[in-house]
């Protein structure tokens, strides 16, 4: 369309590769290739060895697994029901109210998710509630950073959603709670489910508030991942990054068949 | 029950009704519930982030001596390190931010309108990069330009030299590649949402008329994707100041920004008061600016 002699296609072809192969793609191969290797002084990792996941797959690490996905189901799960009232609740308010609703929700976002676990940190190391020290202080935190996503994804479908059938319900005599659970969010149910996995991906690679408050018998994946980079184990290293990333895309994976299947609904 | 019925059609064929408002066609609540239905989660909210970001700024005016001051303020405004986290922290940003608005809207442009095949494949490719963690990218550059890696090889490899050019992964310029390759994708998706929306007889009334293709974009294409890339890059602006991982994964003494020095002084120092200076700085920043992204957003209708 822009360019149209068949040279000229070909030389942004190239151009496009050469930015977009050393800038996105080897990141993610130089991260797979370096968890089967034991040393990297040439231009290919040399060693091969599948020792990296032998550690990546057990003791320290296989409980850092288990500590991520338990902390990312519940705090998926916790945001998005938070996050799903609060945008149901504020659809309903007049505009004034629902603005205020609005900007309070997404405030999570703009603030520096450091500064997120500083102030959870703070707030829950005195005696009303002491939660320092307990798997829970790590799980609100990532509830509290991913509702912001969840109730702007859920605001955004609602705003697209036709309201007639809610009204065609409702004046066929259908309770409000009857027409919640049957009508509204049936059909919401393709963007909760789109939300639960942006939540669950970004609770899965939450490093900066963790780093503030996790406790020792709860690190997760990315914190452990640091933990080895920083004493020089990098090939154990990138094996549970890729352990990490192979989780994520699993549960994205099988998140997104439960959307396909519901908006054929 | 006819009433009803007349009532929703009624509604149903008001112009322009459906859509963005809503008509309550029901017995409508009285505002009063509804405003019962929204607190539980303001509370809860209220409960786990407002309480504890007002206990922040509550802190940063009580010094360890005792009493409540501006103290705090004045010690950590006075430091060096402060300043020197500041000015790294927003030139970082500034720079990533020019970058990936550059690298995206040119990346944008070939998949939208030089497409080739695969074009589809990449931008599908695109979605599972965001769903990644920032500091796998820092990870990777460690393998590709680090003391031993990809490059410094084929460097003494080629060359016999005893050790490679490229030394910069552990000084800002380190971070400002790491963080123009993560955030790239966060400008190129608006992009690519606003292309799709461009009628392309646009381009080929340009083309056949005689514009060429530096022209057309120029007069064409830029035009239509400002929306995107103002609302794109304010929110990469926002993420860059905040970014943690990719600094902490960097593991360079010379580089420190806002987050760091956040995470240094309360972590590290046990100066709780002094992190809490620093993190409301931080806070009204990115705050600010990313209130100037919703607006501009807004008005960009994205």
């Amino acid at each position: 369309m822009l360019v149209h002699s068949r040279k000229a296609k070909w030389a942004v072809w190239a151009l496009f590769l050469l930015l977009f192969v050393p800038l996105f793609a080897l990141p993610l191969l130089v991260v797979l290739g370096a968890s089967f290797a034991t040393n990297w002084s040439s231009v290919l990792p040399s060693g091969l060895t599948a020792a990296n996941y032998q550690a990546a797959t057990r003791g320290e690490a296989l409980q850092a697994l288990t500590t991520s996905l338990v902390t990312a189901v519940t705090a998926s799960l916790l945001a998005l029901a938070a996050g799903t009232w609060a945008a149901l609740a504020a659809a309903a308010l007049g505009k004034r109210h629902r603005k205020v609703m609005d900007a309070l929700f997404v405030l999570p976002v703009a603030v520096p998710s450091v500064v997120v676990g500083l102030a959870i940190l703070v707030a829950f190391s005195q005696p009303p509630m002491l939660l320092n020290g307990t798997r829970w202080i790590v799980i609100i935190a990532h509830t509290v950073l991913v509702t912001a996503f969840a109730h702007q994804s859920v605001s955004a479908a609602i705003t697209r959603l036709d309201p007639a059938y809610e009204q065609a319900a409702a004046s066929l005599g259908a309770r409000p709670a009857h027409v919640l659970f049957r009508v509204k969010l049936p059909l919401l149910l393709p963007s909760l489910t789109a939300a639960a996995g942006l939540c669950f991906a970004l609770s899965m690679g939450e490093l900066s508030a963790t780093m503030m408050l996790y406790p020792p018998d709860w690190t997760p994946l990315p914190v452990l991942i640091y933990a080895s980079t920083d004493r020089g184990a990098l090939f154990t290293g990138s094996a549970i990054a890729v352990v990490l990333m192979a989780a994520t895309l699993l549960v994205l994976f099988a998140v997104s068949r439960i959307r396909t299947r519901a908006s054929y609904r | 029950m006819t009433e009803a019925v007349r009532e929703v059609r009624a509604v149903r064929g008001r112009p322009g009704a459906p859509g963005g408002s809503r008509r309550p066609s029901t017995a409508p609540r009285p505002s009063a519930t509804r405003l019962l239905w929204a607190l539980p989660p303001v509370a809860l909210l209220a409960l786990v982030f407002l309480y504890p970001l007002a206990l922040v700024v509550q802190q940063s005016f009580q010094p360890d001596t005792g009493g409540t001051s501006v103290q705090p303020y004045a010690d950590v405004f006075a430091s060096e390190a402060f300043r020197e986290a500041l000015w790294t922290t927003v030139w970082l940003a500034l720079g990533s931010t020019a970058g990936c608005l550059v690298l995206g809207f040119a990346l944008a442009l070939v998949i939208a309108f030089v497409p080739f095949p695969g074009a589809r494949a990449v931008s599908r490719f695109i979605d599972v990069f965001l769903s990644f963690p920032s500091f796998l990218i820092t990870l990777a550059l460690l393998f590709i330009y680090g003391t031993v890696g990809m490059a410094n090889g084929l460097w003494t490899d080629v060359t016999g030299a005893a050790e490679g050019p490229f030394q910069f992964l552990t000084t800002p310029w380190g971070v400002l590649l790491a963080e123009i390759t993560y955030f790239t994708p966060f400008v190129m998706r608006p992009l690519l949402a606003a292309f799709s929306q461009l009628d392309t007889a646009q381009l080929e009334a340009a083309s056949s008329l005689g514009a060429r293709a530096p022209r057309i974009i120029r007069q064409v294409v830029l035009p239509e994707a400002l929306p995107a890339l103002a609302a794109g890059g304010s929110l990469v602006l926002v993420l860059c100041l905040n970014e943690f991982g990719i600094v902490l994964f960097t593991g360079a003494k010379g580089v420190t920004t806002l987050p760091m020095l956040v995470y240094g002084k309360a972590i590290l120092e046990s100066d709780y008061p002094g992190a809490c200076v620093v993190a409301v700085v931080n806070v009204l920043i990115s705050v600010g600016l990313y209130g100037l992204y919703r607006v501009v957003s807004r008005r960009a209708g994205a």
